[in-house]
């Protein structure tokens, strides 16, 4: 490519960032705008302050709403990588009667959106007691229909294992259980790591779940508890806002930045190239 | 102790064939394997599906504590209510201009990134960067950035242009909510198309070149053909994921201005969980899955028109 092409090419691509990258920034140096300032058109805070970040604590339980956001996440990332991942072992792996009528129902759990059955799972899960609980928000995505892209991708990896590993391992006297705890699920690693990512990002996001099902604001989840940052009068108090904003942001950015490789690989690899 | 070694075996224990043969361990296994997620489905899906028929039957009146059959009077009254046209108008605004303007701008990025050029890696990054960041904060953000005053308006200045205030117009406002979604989720599709174009083999490029093709005619006679496959995926996720916006709606513009962007999943919310119409929301449930399911039926139809296939 010529030194011309590649200067255009940078610009271009330097353009591009910017609805990408910029919302983030501002997001990040906002918070630390005194609040009078939040409107003022700088890329950098004049004042910084941290009263934003002081106010986050004191005016909702946020210490204790991120920990639920975090110990909830991870229940349904392991959960969903245990059942998702022996799921999709069997329907790749082993032959059994009612296989593909049994695959073919679990597919149709990709063709409703946990929104089409909000209402149902409402009257269910209040009938047992356990609205205003984290129950629905971790039984739902582990079990529900947002579990089966999982068991699909998992499903789509273990069909390109060689089945001549397993002949080995069968040899040397493994059942079923062995053949898939050490033999497969070892090679699942970049599978595995695509379905922990976009399953934590799924549970960390989820908001309309959290706003149906839970009502005291020590059960909240940061989605939830963001929006809750307004004044007397409803308005948003957006150097609040932005704070807990990036409080909620910040930690998965970094944790993205540093393990991108395995983040955007892992995802593009695995069986959602189709 | 005599007598149990003088009795005579009917079958020696090793001639007699094991019940546990390869095939029932691996029966058994199999549906051990699958039953979690088995019984998740029927709890979870299925029979909330079969729920949502039900309740759409009846009418469920929560305060009165009755529930009462009333047959396809909630389908009529669906079909009559004056809010379901500008809902499907919404949904079809949103859906429509989030897909057209996310798969065209995610294959551009990826064929931009797919060009031999030093540090692509950060470029790739940064545009994945918003898929990672948590969805409501990236929809206050932009809430923040799109008031009148806000830094939207603040970049515009700087080019001269006196922005509008987004989120009080009605067409604004819908803009509004598709461009946020666009740029929070483009850099994963971004991502899929990137993997596919890096399967296309370069000799066809060359073969194409030498055969006196354009850069465009390139593109459109061997990338697109290829990668195919992938597009039909991410126009599949793409369509389903776009009728299932709430957040962004919910926290940007609670469906206003008006009812300007109360798309139908969000109608469905303020049915069922403002107004407590249980019965009402289930059946605008049914319309929305519907939908879903003749959008994703129509596309796996088409694909023979129009995807490749190598064998």
């Amino acid at each position: 490519m010529s030194r011309k092409g590649k200067l255009l090419l940078y610009g271009v691509l330097l353009v591009c960032c910017v609805p990408f990258v910029f919302p983030t920034w501002w997001m990040a140096t906002a918070s630390l705008k005194p609040v009078n300032d939040i409107f003022a058109f700088t890329l950098l805070p004049q004042t910084v302050t941290l009263d934003a970040y002081r106010q986050v604590f004191e005016l909702q339980p946020f210490g204790r709403q991120y920990l639920n956001s975090c110990y909830i996440a991870v229940i349904v990332t392991l959960g969903t990588l245990v059942i998702s991942s022996l799921a999709g072992y069997a329907f790749a792996r082993i032959k059994f009667r009612g296989a593909g009528v049994v695959f073919v129902i679990v597919l149709a759990g990709l063709l409703v959106p946990n929104e089409v059955t909000i209402i149902p799972l409402y009257r269910m899960f209040d009938s047992l007691g356990l609205v205003n609980s984290h129950w629905p928000l971790i039984l739902i995505p582990m079990l529900g229909a947002p579990s089966v892209l999982a068991t699909f991708i998992m499903r789509q990896f273990f069909i390109t294992l060689p089945r001549e590993l397993e002949e080995a391992g069968r040899v040397d006297g493994l059942g079923r259980l062995g053949l898939f705890w050490q033999v497969s699920l070892p090679l699942a690693r970049p599978a595995l790591g695509a379905v922990a990512i976009f399953t934590f990002l799924h549970s960390w996001n989820l908001y309309l779940e959290p706003i149906v099902f839970l009502s005291s604001k020590d059960k909240f989840t940061i989605p939830q508890a963001l929006t809750q940052y307004v004044d007397a009068y409803g308005g948003a108090m957006w150097n609040v806002q932005l704070a807990a904003a990036t409080m909620s942001a910040l930690p998965v950015l970094i944790i993205f930045v540093l393990a991108q490789r395995q983040f955007v690989e892992g995802l593009a690899q695995t069986g959602l190239k189709g | 102790m005599t007598l149990l070694l003088e009795k005579p075996a009917t079958v020696p224990a090793a001639d007699r064939p094991p019940y546990w043969t390869m095939r029932r361990r691996d029966e058994l296994a199999g549906w051990l394997f699958v039953a979690p997620q088995v019984a998740g489905i029927v709890a979870f899906v299925i029979v909330p599906l079969g729920l949502v028929v039900w309740y759409s039957l009846h009418e469920w009146n929560v305060l009165a504590g009755t529930f009462d059959f009333v047959g396809a009077a909630n389908y009529q009254a669906l079909a009559d209510d004056p809010r379901l046209g500008p809902a499907l108008r919404a949904t079809g605004f949103f859906s429509a201009g989030l897909v057209v303007l996310n798969l065209s701008l995610a294959l551009f990025l990826a064929v931009l990134l797919n060009q031999k050029l030093r540090g692509t890696v950060v470029f790739r990054t940064l545009f994945f960067s918003p898929v990672v960041v948590t969805l409501v904060a990236w929809t206050i953000v932009w809430g923040f950035l799109l008031q009148d005053n806000g830094g939207v308006n603040g970049f515009l200045g700087l080019l001269g242009i006196d922005g509008p205030n987004w989120l009080r117009g009605d067409t604004t406002a819908m803009i509004s909510v598709i461009v946020v979604q666009l740029f929070k989720g483009v850099g994963l599709n971004m991502v899929l198309f990137l993997a596919a174009l890096q399967g296309v083999p370069a000799e066809l490029y060359e073969a194409a070149r030498i055969d006196g093709a354009s850069t465009w005619a390139r593109f459109r006679l061997v990338t697109v053909p290829l990668i195919s496959p992938t597009i039909l995926l991410t126009s599949i996720l793409t369509v389903v994921g776009s009728l299932q916006v709430f957040a962004q709606i919910a926290v940007l513009t609670q469906g206003g201005p008006g009812t300007s962007t109360t798309v139908l999943v969000y109608y469905l919310y303020q049915q069922a969980f403002q107004f407590h119409h249980f019965s009402y929301g289930a059946t605008i449930s049914l319309l929305l899955f519907a939908i879903v399911l003749a959008l994703t039926v129509l596309q796996w139809r088409m694909r023979r028109k129009w995807v490749f296939h190598e064998s």
